[in-house]
Order: structure tokens, then sequence, then C-alpha cells
């Protein structure tokens, strides 16, 4: 079953004067529980294709399916339920609140979908702790090392039990021991069945993914499973 | 799972500003409400005073001076002079009895001698009921002359509290005998002090009145200086005045349209005119508060612009998250609020304490208060005021808010 279906999809930067394509007919399709790197150079259109997946923007043109839904011509609000529902973001500087604790910071995509406060806070104990920091709920993102911020990041992004996890550079602000961790909980979610799609100039982490979908200039240039 | 709930704990969750923002930004409201509310009760406080000495002269009152005709009428040219006198005022009484009353007034001035003091007192002969139309009310231990001395005569006078201080020094006037004209008249009472806004001959408390029947015995005048009218319903006045006209004209020979036969200053009028300038002076002073409170409100709505500007990578996050535009954009409002709100709320303290420390100051004796007032806080002013922090308060939140929820979260969450 493919989770992700994208069907020659174009984003065009219309700035005034210059129009700039960023993708020019990208062709993709992930499967559910597959683990997936998209690799290439700056300037290949990486980061535009991750916030089109993410359902951050949505293409100027093609077809998307997110989950076997259609995200085209939906209103911003339908967007923000999509990408609560079906996306779990992991970022490269991690992107936590940083005024509040671990704890209320994984519960917020449970809050924005709706869930009462004691099953939120429940789980996103729960979650902390499968993913080390049972014992640092309460402290803040700026009380914590880059690896745990980013262990916290990753707790966020299963809250919702997403149909993607959609990782940006997962690694790239991280020194390479805590890299190394936060590539094996990417493992073992995967092992656990889980789809992920991780954009990385990372070579070690690109070869820990079962398949690696090269991009550059705007199309897929070369897609093949490791 | 509502809204109120996300809002809330959206709400309750989110950065503060730097306490040092906070506080002038909150200090700016405060000193705008402090600015609105002043302004405001100094106006109603002077809207208070001028209603109150304006009605210090009479109410209702029309003051009547037979002149001169400026139209021809049935064969008389004009030019001719109109002269009523003592005998006509129960004339109009009987004639027009809706009227709530009728007084004749002579004026003369007089030499007034006590002791070693001679003062030249302008002496008014009046009615009995002169008094209570024209708010002659005698201070404790006195009073004001009656029918009994109108009909016998009476030597009897009551004097103006200023030109009662002005013959008798520190003495009580009452019961002393005041030499009028080289006659003796007897005090019977002196006037409460009071602060007129119009007066005409000179003010209240600088002439004297005697019944108007010794008036005429002992100074021989018959003709009436001036009518006055009082009338029940202020609406009625203008009608009043026109059957009183026409009543009078083809008695004394002029055309009962001729306005400048009996030049009329009809008090009702006079009081709407006020009324008018009165309100035109607390728009004119709220509208400065208001403006200086705006000032105040921008000052929110900077703030509010700048922590936008701050958090748009928190906004961006929550975006990417799922929070929809209502949740990123009410919790702002509502900040934008929290501020105006205490601003105002303390603004509404202090300019509280002020009005109710300026309630210590003695009006009565100081010369300009007693025409300013004091200003006075009414509840009208403080719905005004709350409803125009209310809305700074919600636009000074709501332009920010609108800027946060058009933050574009991919543009925001990948570089630092």
């Amino acid at each position: 079953m493919n989770i992700i279906e994208m069907r020659n999809i174009r984003k065009t930067y219309d700035t005034g004067k210059v129009k700039v394509e960023a993708l020019k007919g990208v062709d993709l399709e992930i499967k559910k529980g597959q683990m997936v790197a998209i690799v290439g150079p700056s300037g290949s259109g990486k980061s535009t294709l991750m916030n089109l997946l993410g359902c951050l923007d949505t293409p100027t043109d093609g077809h998307y399916q997110l989950g076997g839904e259609n995200v085209a011509g939906v209103t911003r609000d339908q967007l923000a339920e999509i990408r609560n529902r079906r996306v779990g973001f992991v970022f490269q500087n991690f992107n936590l609140l940083p005024h509040i604790s671990s704890l209320e910071n994984v519960e917020l995509p449970m809050l924005f979908g709706g869930m009462p406060v004691r099953e939120r806070r429940e789980r996103a104990t729960e979650l902390l702790t499968r993913v080390g920091l049972g014992e640092r709920t309460e402290h803040k993102p700026t009380e914590l090392s880059g690896g745990q911020m980013q262990r916290v990041a990753i707790a966020r992004a299963l809250a919702m039990e997403p149909d993607i996890i959609l990782a940006d550079e997962p690694t790239g602000n991280l020194d390479t021991s805590s890299g190394s961790d936060i590539m094996s909980i990417f493992t073992d979610l995967w092992k656990q069945g889980r789809t992920l799609v991780i954009i990385t100039h990372d070579p070690a982490l690109a070869s820990r993914a079962s398949r690696v979908v090269e991009i550059r200039d705007g199309v897929v240039v070369r897609d093949h499973n490791n | 799972m509502s809204d109120f709930h996300i809002v809330y704990t959206l709400f309750a969750s989110s950065a503060r500003l730097q306490r040092k923002r906070a506080y002038l930004t909150i200090a700016a409201i405060a000193w705008g409400t402090v600015a609105i509310l002043m302004l405001l009760a100094f106006g109603e406080g002077l809207r208070r005073q001028l209603e109150k000495n304006r009605r210090s002269t009479g109410e209702n009152l029309a003051i009547i001076w037979p002149s001169e005709t400026s139209k021809p009428y049935k064969g008389l040219p004009a030019g001719r002079a109109i002269r009523p006198r003592v005998a006509d005022v129960d004339f109009i009484r009987e004639r027009l009895p809706e009227l709530a009353a009728v007084h004749g007034e002579i004026q003369t001035w007089r030499p007034a001698v006590y002791g070693r003091t001679t003062k030249n007192l302008r002496v008014i002969g009046a009615n009995w009921s002169y008094g209570e139309s024209r708010k002659h009310y005698p201070q404790a231990g006195g009073r004001f002359f009656n029918a009994e001395d109108e009909q016998q005569r009476r030597r009897v006078i009551f004097l103006g509290d200023e030109i009662a201080k002005d013959l008798f020094h520190d003495e009580e006037p009452v019961g002393k005998t005041l030499l009028v004209n080289n006659s003796p008249y007897l005090v019977i009472g002196v006037m409460q002090h009071k602060t007129q806004m119009g007066m005409y001959g000179g003010p209240d408390s600088n002439h004297a009145v005697i019944p108007i029947t010794t008036f005429r015995a002992q100074f021989g005048r018959e003709q009436l200086n001036e009518l006055v009218i009082e009338v029940k319903d202020p609406a009625s006045m203008k009608s009043e005045l026109r059957k009183l006209n026409e009543l009078l004209g083809p008695k004394f020979g002029y055309d009962p349209t001729d306005d400048r036969a009996m030049p009329t200053w009809d008090f009702v009028k006079g009081a709407e005119m006020n009324k008018k300038i009165l309100l035109g002076i607390q728009l004119f002073l709220g509208i400065v508060g208001a403006l200086t409170l705006i000032i105040g409100g921008v000052g929110v709505a900077n703030i509010m612009y700048a922590v936008v500007k701050e958090r748009t990578r928190e906004i961006g996050v929550k975006m990417a998250l799922g929070a929809k535009r209502r949740w990123i954009i009410i919790p702002f409002v509502a900040e934008g609020m929290l501020y105006t709100l205490i601003g105002g709320a303390l603004g509404i303290i202090i300019a509280t304490l002020i009005v109710a420390a300026c309630s210590f100051i003695p009006v009565e004796s100081n010369k300009v208060l007693a025409f300013l007032g004091r200003p006075t806080l009414s509840p009208m002013i403080g719905v005004a005021t709350s409803a125009i922090l209310g809305i700074i308060g919600l636009l000074a939140g709501y332009f920010p808010a609108r800027r946060a929820a058009s933050v574009d979260p991919a543009a925001t969450l990948r570089y630092e």
C-alpha cells in the first residue's frame, strides 16, 4: 500500500520578476513500512520536496495523495489537520518550544488533535520513556543536550501515530555519538513497521535506509534499494 | 475537547513578555486611561457645577424687560415705550393662571447706612413669592418676606450675602435695623451663598429685596423694570411667552410679534444651549483623552508586532504540528487584551484615587473652582472608557495576531 503517491509534482516559486522552478515533475511512491532517504546537493529541491511531503506547502501542479487522502485544494486549516494526523516532523534544529517542558512539547500535537488532558499526559510520558527521557519530562529544552532534544522531537513526532515520520537532516546539528544514537532510534522505529522519510546529506544515515532517492535540479535522478 | 480548552492551554503556556516591556506597555495604557478618565471627570465636574450655577438664578424662568416698540401697531407709531405697572402683575396672574408664578420687579439704587458704614445699595421691590422663584434662600435664622409683609407694606429687607457682609462685617445682620434712603428697615434674612452663572443688573448676592408694596410707598414708583414669569413645564415656555405677548400686546398697544417691545431672556432656551455647549466640551475632552489612550494602544500593538516577530518560529512550529489559524490568533488577541485590561484597570484605580483626593478640595470658597467644579466620575464615564479600552485592546491584539497567523511554517522551520 502506498502511503505517499506523487505524480508529476511541480513547484514554482514566483518572486515577482523571477520564477524559480524548484521541482520539475517529481514522481514518487513510498510504501508503508519503508525507510527512505532523500539525498541531493543543496539547491536540488530537497527542501521543497520535504515541504510538499509534509503538507507545509502545496504543489503548483501535480497530484499528491498522502495516506489515500488527496492533498490539493484544501484550506489552510484542513492542511493543518492533515499535518497533525498524518505527519510527524523531526527537524535539524529540533524546533522545540523553549519555554515549556519536554512533556508539554510532546503533548502539543495531541492538544491540537483534541486529545483529553489525562490521556495526552500519559501518552507523552510513555513516549518520552520510550526514547529514554523518562526522567527528564519536566526539563525544558534549554536544559537538555542536542541529542536529548532530538529525542524529545522524535517523541513529539510519534505522538499522533502519524502515517509518516518526516525527518529533515535529523543528525545535522549533532555530534557523531548522539547522531548515531538518533540513527539507531530511527532504525528501531523502522523495524517496528513505521514509514520514515529522511532528508539528509549524511551518507552514514542514508546508508541505513532501505531505499535511497537522489534528487538533482528538481527531478529524481536515482532511486534504488540498499 | 473544546476550542476553548485548546486556546486556553496555548495561552497559558505561551511565552510571556519580558518584564520591563510588559511594564512599559501596561504603563502606557494606564497613562492613557488616567488621561481619558481625568478629562472626562473634569468635563463631568464642569457640567455639574455649571448646571448647578445656572440653576442658582432660578429654573424655568423668563425675564422680560418692557422696552420700546419697533413696529407700528393699530395706527400707533414705532418707538413707543411699554410701561407695565405693579397692578399689571395681578392682571397677568389672573389671565394666565397656568403660569407657576408671575413677579414684578422694580429697582433703584439708594444709600444704605449701618453704623459707620454706608454703601450704595441696589434695592429691588418684588412680590413675596419671588424669593422661591429666584432662589433667594435664607441663611439659618432668617427668612424671606411673606405675603403679610407685602400686604402690610412692612419695611423689611432681605440682603444678599455679600452686601450683608459689606454693611455688617462680622455682625449678625438679622434683627438689625438698616437705614435705606434714611428710612429704617428691619433686616429679616440674608441669602445663602450661591455661584450664579447668569444674572441681570448684578449678582443676587449684592442686592437687597423689599416688598414691592413697600417699594411703591417709599420711592413712589409704579413702573416695573422687569417681569419675571415661571412656567411649570419647561417645554411650555415658548407657548406661554407667546400667550403673554398676545395678552399684553393689545393692552399696552404693541404688536405681539414685536420682539423689541418686550425683550425676553428665556432661561429654558439658555439651558438647552448650555447643555449643547457642555456636551461639546465633554466630547472634545473625551476625544482628546481617547487619542491619548490610542497612543497607548499603538504601544500595545507595537509590542505585539515585535512579539509576533520574535515568536515566528514558535508559531511556525505550532502550525507544523497542526495548529489551526484561530488557535494562533486568539491567544495573541487575548495577550494584547490582557495588557490593555491590566493597564486599564490600573488607570481606573489611579484616576479614582485622584478624583477621590479632589473631593477634599473646598470648591465653594474658591472663586475659580466655584465655576469649574471638581472632577467627578460617573457610571457613563466608566462605561465609555471600558468600551474604548476594550476596542483598543482588541485591535491592538488582532492586527498583530493576523500577521502571526499568516506566518509560513515552511519558511520558518528549517534554518536558525
